[in-house]
């Protein structure tokens, strides 16, 4: 157990809770800046996936983790960055100049889309967005002039300020400065007046009018916020992917990143980044055992003489090769979170270290769920 | 002109007259209590002068302004504060959080500064934090700080929904049963806050609430409802004996 004696108010305002915090952090920066120098390029671009997941992540977690407000239609955001970034840049319009058009323009659709949530509540909202996002793919599909349609659109790779940022590692330490940067910001908000405001309008919309929340400019700091980080995601999405085409952005990826949020943890940004860790490496992760079980089991059937083994590598193989198995198992495993770990990665995560901080005192009913009082005559 | 006034309030929703015509004056330091049975319009006229409900007749003064028209986030700025008959905590916020959110009203940075949490930010914070650190040794509630809402029990929630409250820096306190739900000792504890509230802190304070023996023990005057309409203003034991309360409360 470790005690935190807390002598001042800044110590509860500081990024990190204490020292020892602080160098758990410190020591996962330097294993995050030296991934390059020991993997392979392979590794280092699906490592690069994971801070772009992380930055959407980010995105729709400051939406539904912290304002309350689910969004189906986030794809269309990531998809007006990508190609509003990809536009101006085949524009010549400089690297810096061209992402921040990009990012502004999303915070404007953002804004423009946030309108209707300050109407509309829970599944109607969420069904608006669908709408938006439904739209918007529409769009980048028939707007040819623009995106080019279904051609496609090349996007070259960056270079900022001369600077060439081409390769894997280079491009890896581009994401990885601006989802610190993200990181940095939004914790910056969830210690100010605007993150108690969006956690306020979760909870009780009505508690926070009474306290002094203007809701609809709080709603539409979170949806135009929100939609501002999609874009930047969305920037360099475009460049990690190289060739934007229309049917990259639809619905299935708005559910992507709810899956993100929710299976890393609603309401909290490590359950951002732990969610974009499953989301980014889960598909490389089937793709591997689909080659490797088959031979592996093959090998040791050889090696042990029994036939049955190299049929059921091979059968294992065949079914990871089905179409729509990759749903399935994201499906699958959204379901188990929900119903075994509501809080996610992040809550399994706490509970873990709650273990291994309290040995060998640990009660089992720590993080037992306790039924909560029904509310009678709540007003909505 | 009396401190908060409220002049031929009503409210209709459909055809029902849920608040009929209400006229009250709360003077400037006074413990002003409405009673009524149940659906009598209690916590409509707290919804009303909290601007959740929009009056469809009458009109609201506080402090020399006409509040009757005035948007619902713009209440706590003018100093009016109030609590909620079921709970309205953020739940899944700690307690500190819970309280500078009730500094909201008072906050003046704007998205940018916060964004970059500009060192005026991180004043303003603190300055915030020791508003909110005086309501907690106010009330008693220093142990929970850290805990989240889920975490307490009933009784520290309520008395977190008071300090939650007070952290806006009222003129005009409104609470809506501050005793439902809270054991003897609890309630006890409750009306010496309640005093306590208007004498050290000079706060007025407007109260919905069914205890009588509360209600005795802090009001200064009673105003009691049925159906809307008002039956009977006095002292405490004055509205108690009034015939037409006890034919509201018991039939006949």
């Amino acid at each position: 157990m470790r005690f935190q004696f807390k002598t001042s108010y800044n110590q509860d305002i500081r990024l990190f809770k204490d020292k020892v915090d602080a160098s758990w952090y410190g020591l996962l920066a330097v294993a995050v800046l030296i991934v390059p120098a020991l993997m392979s390029d392979y590794y280092v671009g699906e490592a690069t996936w994971v801070f772009i997941y992380a930055i959407g992540g980010i995105s729709l977690m400051a939406l539904v983790g912290y304002t309350g407000l689910v969004s189906l239609g986030h794809a269309a955001f990531l998809g007006i960055g990508a190609y509003g970034h990809a536009y101006f840049l085949q524009h010549g319009v400089p690297w810096v100049v061209s992402v921040t058009l990009a990012v502004a323009i999303t915070t404007a659709s953002g804004i423009v889309v946030g309108l209707p949530a300050l109407r509309m509540t829970g599944i109607y909202l969420t069904i608006a967005t669908l709408a938006f996002g439904v739209i918007i793919q529409e769009v980048f599909s028939r707007w040819e002039s623009v995106t080019h349609g279904f051609a496609g659109m090349p996007v070259e790779k960056p270079t900022i300020f001369g600077v060439p940022f081409h390769d894997e590692w280079s491009f890896y330490y581009l994401c990885l400065f601006f989802l610190v940067l993200v990181l940095w910001m939004t914790r910056n908000l969830l210690r100010s007046p605007t993150g108690r405001a969006w956690i306020a309008i979760r909870d009780s919309e009505i508690a926070a009018q009474s306290m002094g929340v203007n809701l609809a400019i709080y709603k539409s700091i979170a949806f135009a916020y929100s939609a501002g980080l999609m874009g930047l995601a969305g920037a360099l999405f475009a460049h990690k992917i190289a060739y934007l085409a229309p049917d990259i952005f639809t619905i299935l990826l708005s559910i992507q990143f709810l899956l993100l949020v929710i299976v890393g943890g609603l309401g909290s940004l490590h359950g951002a980044v732990f969610g974009a860790i499953f989301v980014a490496l889960l598909p490389p992760l089937i793709a591997i055992l689909r080659d490797s079980i088959p031979a592996s089991m093959n090998d040791a059937a050889a090696a042990m003489n029994i036939k049955l083994l190299a049929i059921i590598g091979e059968g294992i193989g065949n079914f990871l090769k089905k179409p729509g198995v990759e749903a399935g198992i994201f499906g699958l495993i959204l379901v188990l979170v929900i119903l075994l770990e509501p809080l996610g990665m992040y809550g399994r995560w706490v509970k873990i270290r709650v273990f291994f901080s309290t040995f060998p005192m640990y009660r089992g009913a720590t993080f037992k769920r306790q039924k909560s009082y029904m509310r009678s005559e709540r007003l909505r | 002109m009396s401190f908060f006034s409220v002049d031929n309030l009503s409210i209709n929703f459909g055809g029902i007259k849920a608040v009929d015509g209400v006229t009250f004056d709360v003077n400037k330091g006074e413990v002003f209590t409405i009673i009524g049975p149940n659906g009598a319009g209690k916590t409509t006229i707290f919804n009303l002068v909290s601007r959740i409900y929009q009056s469809t007749g009458g009109k609201l003064t506080f402090d020399g302004t006409d509040i009757t028209n005035v948007p619902p986030h713009r209440i706590a700025a003018l100093g009016i504060a109030r609590t909620f008959q079921n709970i309205e905590l953020f739940e899944h916020a700690t307690l500190l959080q819970n309280l500078l959110l009730a500094r909201h009203a008072h906050k003046k940075s704007n998205f940018f500064s916060e964004l970059m949490f500009l060192p005026s930010v991180r004043r303003m914070e603190l300055e915030h934090r020791e508003a909110v650190e005086k309501a907690i040794d106010f009330l008693d509630l220093q142990q929970y700080r850290d805990s989240f809402i889920v975490n307490l029990p009933y009784g520290v929630r309520k008395v977190t929904e008071l300090a939650r409250a007070l952290c806006t820096d009222p003129k005009l306190l409104l609470l809506d049963e501050p005793s439902s739900g809270l054991n003897v000792e609890e309630t006890e504890d409750m009306a010496f806050w309640i005093q306590d509230i208007r004498n050290l802190l000079g706060i007025t304070v407007l109260m919905v609430e069914h205890d009588m023996s509360l209600v005795s023990a802090v009001s200064d005057r009673v105003l009691a409802l049925n159906y809307g309409r008002p039956l009977a203003m006095g002292t405490p034991g004055e509205v108690q004996s009034h015939p037409e309360v006890i034919r509201a409360y018991l039939g006949g």
